[in-house]
């Protein structure tokens, strides 16, 4: 019996890997071969997808970009054995993209089958759990805190604090959120994890329901992940079945019970306060803090509301100890980081490691070059919100501080490549129109000011009084900045600022490369 | 919008033991936790500016204007989301802080229009004020942007625009909808720069779930929610805190003027009854005061066949009193009497019982109030000692178990109605007994956690069933009920109670409740924490109305839930004025402050004062009086503020007693369906038109104030003091506010209350008097005021009312928000597009089985009378129920009731009538003979130039 994988993880679906799967399953029985196909998650080097995986006592061997048509040659080359073949990538593992990485929270994604409970234990899961159910909650909570884990939706606010509010909050009903709303462009991370390793954040979102004396989870998943919906929640009833989930987990005695939700398909439902309203069925609308939610969020209960990834990276912790955890990691960023690249880029993927390596060596060493070949230009981090980085700042360390006191943030790591051809007055353009689109129309700087934006950098791009208008925005982006409720006003000036900074030409009317489009 | 508030603290007080200080621009100040820095400074002296923020809804957060800078945190926080901590360092005016607020204003700009002058908020428009303060001067984005000002105005509701071009999509409409109303009519459109303020689904105020309460119109800072009375006039230059003329919830208003013009009536924001809410009547439906079917001339005539004759206020005097002289010298002392009105003042109705008692020298004195809460005053008495409800309305916002019986709040009494609905969104639960699915039963964030669907008529038989299963189970206070009320009752009416016929199980039979429905809803009663009754008509208005209010008052007192907050059994009144019509002295057989008129002492006491010998005997009730009529011994009648033969039940019946009266002297503000039978018309004055007080549900006296000269040249008072003058009896008060002082001194319960303390406090819940100087919002507390708590043994006696082969169904009346009573005055005003006709719900089934449809013309009969009215197809009545309004003369829901009444005070029953129902194509025999003599009787002569 040979073990072959075919990822059944969104992103190769998108290439084919449906086709691929069929056509190895058909061509395996039409040769009578003893062939069981895993459905695996993705290993997340997207430039090979569907990437397929076959076990041989090396190790597992890849293949890949397969296109169903590919299969029959692949059979005939022997690739069950791990034979040559023009799209043999060699040993998985050795590949230097998947070599060079520090996977602490991905190291079974792409590895395991992602429904396979028993995959889950054979490969180190649990161990986390198992723990913390030793644990008094301030001891689990102190652990968090030791790690130096901090939220990796955004914000990048320190995990274990968080959770320390919600355990001294005192309330006979506690809830964990889980955020996996994940609307950053070009990120992808949260999906991943859903597709490829479900259990992994189940059992983050117990261990955080331990910890703070919380006996309800709600994942939050974006409504473009009709996929990673419907696995999350094959995943939450295989664990119920096993004993994770419900009022004994693990015959300890200990309630928690989870439940999948579709989210309202808006951006703003990603920021944890509209996604609470929009959890309890209202339109999803900022929320003024204080109170925190984890003093009073759900149902105006305490609430820890934490990103997927934070969440998903709480099992190590716990397994392996908050030391091994802050071992990686530079100044006050601590852990690893998925960072997710995308854009016009050669190898895009995802790629986890400590913080602290340059935005050169993620784009260059790790994505090697553009994808169209033409110079890089610019990255912009961070998502929608986050700042566009020249070259010359390519040597910033990725690392929370190190991004802030250059005006930018690391978001939730996704970074996205652009070549020269990109006009940065258009970006600036679009951060107000992206701004304008997804606001939830709550507070004036936002609901006003970015459509006032989009019609000023118009003006710039128009050529019409363009010094008057870019100090406009400046003064925009100071009422943005420092009056909007929330992140999506107030950090939109990060993009725009960014791009008049660092690209102050494409704002000069006499290079208008737009205009001539 | 609505007036700017002077002193708006921007959000609502906290309640806090602890406290914390701040510093706020170098002012210390010291606040309960919990309270906001923008509350705080304004309690400092400072001002921050702001737009979504008002005193009366929760913070928001949204405007962004009110920034400021805290010692040691980063950014600018809302002051108003943002609680102060001990030893907080604020700055509100920085450098920073101004930018920021210009940089907002100017955005808010870039979208508004520009036609200040010619708006209808110029001069009171909290935009414009902000846009002065953080000094804007220029809007740099120009306004060739994006914008609303092509957005189409809403002018659906009669009495309000919504005017979107204006709007700053601050919420505040939305919040207040909510919060403060509890519909949930509004919510805000779209999202971004799009979003927009939608009733509904986009629908127009009009379609939408909007009850036209006026909250949000209240709240708007802008003019976009806009009275029309507004725009059509201008802002008001004055204005007159009163109290509203409608409904017993006695809300509080200031009534704005131009000169004698009334522009618009809001709210009281320190009203105690109503903290500056108010319903679509008393908010908006005023119109009716300046009618032109006002009549402002006395009239006369010889009989009711001829047309009525103007004449001066003297003649019409000395006519009148001359009849009533003449009518007592032929037919004896006796044979006149009067009714007061429970629509006017204390002070009028005080006057009027007394001019019976003193100048006609009789005690037939009756009031309206007989035909809906005798009951009340009856049973309390007994159980308690006071005829009255135990609590404030106020109380209700600590109430954890709330019972509604035989009451629509949401129609009958809405502002109340809107505290309960928000203690039921606070986690309150809430228990409806009532034949109809009435709306508090399930709406937008209230659900009822039992709806006791019973039969209309077997009240008593479920109160009893409660109490089964409070004694039954054991869940009886047993500390209360031994400290506080009498033993031997106690023991008796357990027994009682105890009976098998009183169980659950049986009376599920009677009641068609289910057994478990009633039992579950009793523990919920006994055992949810502070529970509360609040009653209504669908209570007294039975033939067992006073034993079903003293069956409240067992099981309340069983189960301890008297004498504190949060608790006690209470009756929605109707009208403005039913609890101090009662407390003047109005009943036969009552003096001021309920002291029966046989009591030696108290006769003694007002002989005194009024220097005149008092009858011992009680007079004739309302229905005695119509028999009386009937067999010739009472012939003359003084009617203020009521129009008897709409509103008493068994039309026919009362027409015939009116034609064989030889003087009838109606003082009203329209020729109303008793005027017809009138010889003597008196153009009464409205609510805005004199001085005087209302007394509310919640015990509750608050001034009523001119504003306005009375139409007619006197105040109702002053009609009543002329008329005593002319028949021998001085009357010489130069301002109500003698009358009150009477009152007073006559009053125990009354002896603290005078128009400076009035005046000073707002309003005094009675018993006001040296034991509780400041009045009494809560009675009973540690003691009944009778002693100890009587329980009364309450047997369930069916009425003699019921349905068979002839009238398979059962009738049961009722009100609807926007109409009140009569309709006298809603009608006259655009309330009618809400309720233009009563119509008769009936369940599908039944209205299947008679072949109606859904807005088909139905004849109404009962053994007594038939009418005929449209019926409205719906599973809000239960099969074998149906259910009218009675605002429409022309429908004259009170052909078909009948004489039955309350045993022991004569409430009419009509919330019980037996009927049968088929389609028609025509007017009952009735309706058309009363539409001609409606013609007939209103004819006015013309004055010979
Ligand atoms: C406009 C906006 C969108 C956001 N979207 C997401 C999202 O999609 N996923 C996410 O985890 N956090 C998102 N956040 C951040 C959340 O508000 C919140 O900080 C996060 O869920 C907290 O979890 P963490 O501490 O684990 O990062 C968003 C924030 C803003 C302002
Ligand atoms: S910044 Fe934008 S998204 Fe955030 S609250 Fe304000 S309007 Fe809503
Ligand atoms: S609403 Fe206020 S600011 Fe707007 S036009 Fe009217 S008065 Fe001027
Ligand atoms: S209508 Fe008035 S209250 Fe409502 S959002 Fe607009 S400006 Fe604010
Ligand atoms: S008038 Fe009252 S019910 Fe109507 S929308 Fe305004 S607040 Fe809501
Ligand atoms: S008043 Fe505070 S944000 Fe509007």
């Amino acid at each position: 019996m040979t073990r072959v994988f075919v990822p059944c993880d969104s992103a190769a679906l998108s290439v084919g890997a449906y086709d691929v799967a069929v056509a190895v399953a058909a061509e395996a029985t039409a040769r009578g071969l003893d062939v069981t196909m895993v459905r695996n998650g993705s290993r997340g080097l997207f430039w090979l997808e569907p990437l397929v995986e076959v076990e041989t006592p090396r190790g597992r061997v890849g293949y890949g970009p397969v296109h169903a048509a590919d299969v029959p040659s692949l059979f005939a080359a022997d690739f069950l054995s791990g034979a040559a073949h023009p799209l043999r990538q060699g040993v998985v593992e050795a590949i230097p993209y998947l070599a060079n990485q520090q996977r602490l929270t991905f190291a079974r994604c792409g590895i395991i089958d992602a429904y396979s409970f028993d995959d889950y234990l054979a490969h180190g899961g649990l161990r986390g759990l198992r723990r913390a159910l030793e644990l008094e909650p301030a001891v689990i909570v102190g652990a968090v805190i030791d790690s130096g884990l901090r939220g990796r939706g955004g914000a990048g606010f320190p995990t274990g604090i968080k959770w320390r509010t919600a355990l001294q909050a005192e309330s006979a009903q506690k809830y964990i959120v889980c955020n996996a709303d994940e609307g950053d462009s070009g990120t992808y991370a949260d999906r991943m994890i859903m597709e490829g390793d479900p259990f992994i954040l189940i059992e983050g979102m117990v261990i955080a329901g331990l910890a703070v004396g919380a006996t309800k989870g709600f994942v939050y998943i974006r409504s473009e992940y009709p996929h990673a919906f419907r696995r999350m929640r094959r995943a939450i009833g295989v664990a119920r079945a096993r004993g994770l989930l419900g009022a004994d987990v693990l015959g300890s005695g200990r309630t928690f019970e989870l439940e999948a939700r579709l989210g309202a398909g808006a951006y703003i439902c990603g920021e944890e306060t509209s996604l609470l309203e929009s959890l309890e069925g209202r339109r999803g609308q900022i929320r003024y803090k204080p109170p925190l939610p984890a003093i009073s969020g759900l149902f105006a209960r305490p609430t820890v509301i934490n990103n997927v990834i934070s969440l998903a990276s709480v099992p190590i912790i716990l397994d392996r100890g908050a030391a091994f955890y802050r071992e990686f990691g530079s100044g006050r960023s601590r852990g690893t980081m998925p960072i997710q690249l995308a854009g016009n880029v050669k190898r895009g993927g995802i790629i986890e490691r400590a913080f602290g390596l340059t935005l050169g060596e993620i784009v260059e060493e790790f994505g090697g070059g553009t994808q169209s070949g033409r110079p890089v230009r610019c990255v912009q981090v961070g998502g929608p919100l986050g700042a566009y980085w020249p070259r010359h700042l390519f040597d910033v360390p990725f690392d929370y501080e190190a991004f802030a006191e250059r005006g930018g943030m690391i978001g939730h790591a996704g970074v996205v490549v652009f070549d020269d051809t990109v006009n940065l007055a258009r970006q600036a353009r679009f951060a107000f129109a992206f701004c304008a689109l997804e606001s939830c129309g709550k507070c004036t700087p936002c609901r006003i000011g970015a459509q006032r934006g989009v019609e000023a950098i118009d003006r710039v791009i128009r050529g019409d009084r363009p010094a008057a208008q870019i100090a406009l925005v400046r003064d925009l982006c100071e009422v943005m900045r420092d009056g909007s409720l929330c992140a999506l006003g107030g950090l939109t000036p990060l993009p725009v600022l960014s791009a008049i900074e660092h690209f102050p030409e494409d704002f000069e009317p006499l290079r208008r490369p737009v205009a001539a489009q | 919008m609505s007036r700017v508030l002077a002193n708006d603290r921007g959000t609502p007080p906290r309640l806090s033991e602890q406290q914390v200080s701040v510093l706020i621009d170098g002012h210390g100040i010291t606040v309960p936790a919990g309270t906001s820095i923008m509350r705080a400074a304004v309690v400092a002296g400072i001002k921050i500016p702001k737009l979504c923020a008002t005193e009366t809804l929760e913070p928001f957060g949204s405007c962004r204007l009110c920034l400021v800078e805290i010692d040691g945190r980063k950014g600018t926080p809302a002051s108003c989301t943002t609680p102060v901590e001990p030893g907080m360092t604020v700055h509100t005016q920085t450098e920073r802080l101004s930018r920021l607020r210009r940089g907002v204003m100017e955005l808010y700009i870039s979208d508004h229009p520009l036609d200040c002058l010619t708006c209808s908020a110029n001069g009171d428009c909290e935009l414009q004020d902000m846009a002065g303060v953080v000094g804007l001067r220029e809007v740099r984005y120009g306004y060739e942007g994006a914008n609303h000002f092509g957005a189409k105005k809403d002018e659906s509701n009669p009495y309000f625009t919504f005017d979107p071009t204006k709007c700053i999509v601050c919420s505040r409409c939305v919040r207040a909808c909510e919060e403060v109303q509890g519909t949930f009519a509004l919510t805000i459109g779209e999202r971004g720069f799009g979003s927009h303020v939608s009733p509904g689904m986009d629908e127009h105020f009009f379609d939408s779930e909007c009850v036209s309460c006026g909250a949000c119109v209240q709240v708007c800072p802008t003019a976009t929610l806009m009275e029309k009375s507004v725009i059509a006039n201008g802002q008001a230059q004055r204005s007159v805190v009163t109290t509203c003329g409608y409904c017993g919830v006695g809300c509080s208003f200031e009534a704005e003027l131009q000169g004698d013009r009334v522009v618009r009536m809001t709210p009281y924001m320190d009203g105690k009854a109503n903290h500056g809410h108010s319903c679509v009547k008393g908010r908006f439906a005023w119109g009716y005061a300046t009618h032109k079917d006002r009549i402002t001339k006395p009239m006369i005539r010889a009989t009711i066949e001829e047309p009525w004759r103007e004449v001066s206020w003297e003649e019409a005097i000395g006519h009148t009193a001359a009849e009533f002289r003449r009518i007592q010298q032929k037919y004896g002392r006796g044979a006149v009497g009067g009714i007061t009105s429970s629509r006017c003042t204390n002070e009028e109705t005080f006057l009027v019982q007394k001019l019976i008692r003193a100048a006609f020298g009789n005690n037939n004195v009756d009031t309206c109030a007989r035909v809906c809460h005798s009951p009340t005053g009856y049973g309390l008495k007994t159980a308690f000692g006071t005829s009255a409800g135990t609590q404030d309305f106020d109380s209700v916002l600590d109430a954890d178990v709330i019972v509604v019986i035989g009451a629509n709040p949401t129609e009958g009494h809405p502002v109340f109605a809107s505290r309960l609905k928000r203690r039921v969104r606070e986690g309150a639960k809430l228990i409806v007994a009532d034949p109809r699915r009435i709306d508090l039963v399930r709406m937008p964030h209230i659900e009822a956690a039992h709806h006791l669907a019973l039969l209309p008529g077997t009240n008593v038989a479920l109160i009893n069933a409660l109490a089964h299963v409070v004694v039954a189970e054991d869940l009886i206070a047993r500390d209360f009920v031994a400290e506080r009320c009498e033993a031997d009752d106690f023991a008796t009416w357990c027994a009682f109670v105890s009976r098998p016929e009183n169980a659950p199980e049986h009376v599920a039979g009677i009641t068609g409740v289910p057994a478990a429905e009633i039992r579950a809803a009793a523990r919920l009663y006994a055992t949810g924490g502070n529970a509360a009754i609040y009653y209504g008509l669908g209570v007294t208005e039975h033939s067992q109305g006073s034993t079903m209010v003293m069956g409240m008052a067992n099981l309340a007192m069983a189960t301890g839930n008297l004498g504190r907050s949060g608790v006690g059994v209470n009756p929605l009144r109707g009208q403005n004025n039913v609890q101090g019509s009662c407390d003047m002295g109005s009943f036969p057989h009552e003096l001021s402050g309920y002291r029966h008129i046989s009591d030696e002492a108290a006769r003694a006491l007002f002989e005194a004062a009024w220097d005149v010998a008092l009858e011992a005997e009680p007079g004739l009730r309302i229905p005695n009086m119509f028999d009386a009529a009937l067999d010739g011994s009472f012939k003359g009648i003084y009617i203020q503020g009521e129009d008897i033969v709409q509103s008493d039940p068994n039309t026919h019946h009362v027409e015939a007693a009116m034609r064989a009266m030889e003087c009838v002297v109606v003082q009203d503000l329209f020729l109303n369906e008793t005027a017809a039978f009138a010889h003597v018309f008196l153009p009464g004055s409205s609510f805005l038109e004199k001085d005087g007080t209302f007394t509310n549900a919640e015990r509750r006296i608050s001034p009523v104030r001119k504003a306005v000269a009375p139409l007619a040249g006197l105040a109702d008072w002053e009609v009543t003091m002329a008329l005593s003058n002319a028949l021998g009896y001085p009357m010489n008060y130069k301002h109500p506010s003698e009358i009150m002082d009477e009152i007073a001194r006559l009053t125990p319960t009354f002896a603290g209350v005078s128009y400076a303390a009035l005046d000073r406090v707002g309003s005094i819940q009675w018993p006001c008097n040296a034991a509780a100087p400041t009045g009494t919002p809560v009675m009973h507390i540690g003691k009944f005021v009778r002693g100890k708590g009587r329980f009364v043994v309450t047997e369930y006696v069916p009425t003699d009312e019921r349905t068979g082969p002839r009238f398979p169904l059962l009738l049961t009346t009722g009100r609807i928000l926007t109409q009140y009573n009569v309709g006298a005055q809603t009608r006259r005003t655009e309330n009618n597009v809400w309720h233009s006709e009563d119509l008769l719900e009936i369940h599908p089934h039944d209205a299947e089985n008679r072949g109606i449809r859904d807005g088909d013309r139905v004849a109404l009969m009962s053994r007594v009378g038939e009418t005929t009215l449209r019926a409205q197809v719906t599973e809000r009545v239960q099969p074998g129920v149906v259910y009218t309004t009675f605002h429409h003369p022309i429908t004259g829901a009170n052909v078909v009731t009948t004489e039955y009444s309350d045993w022991a005070t004569n409430c009419p029953e009509y919330k019980v009538t037996a009927v049968e129902v088929r389609p028609t194509n025509r007017w009952s025999q009735w309706q058309e003979e009363s539409e001609v003599l409606r013609e007939s009787t209103r004819r006015v002569a013309v004055a010979a130039e």
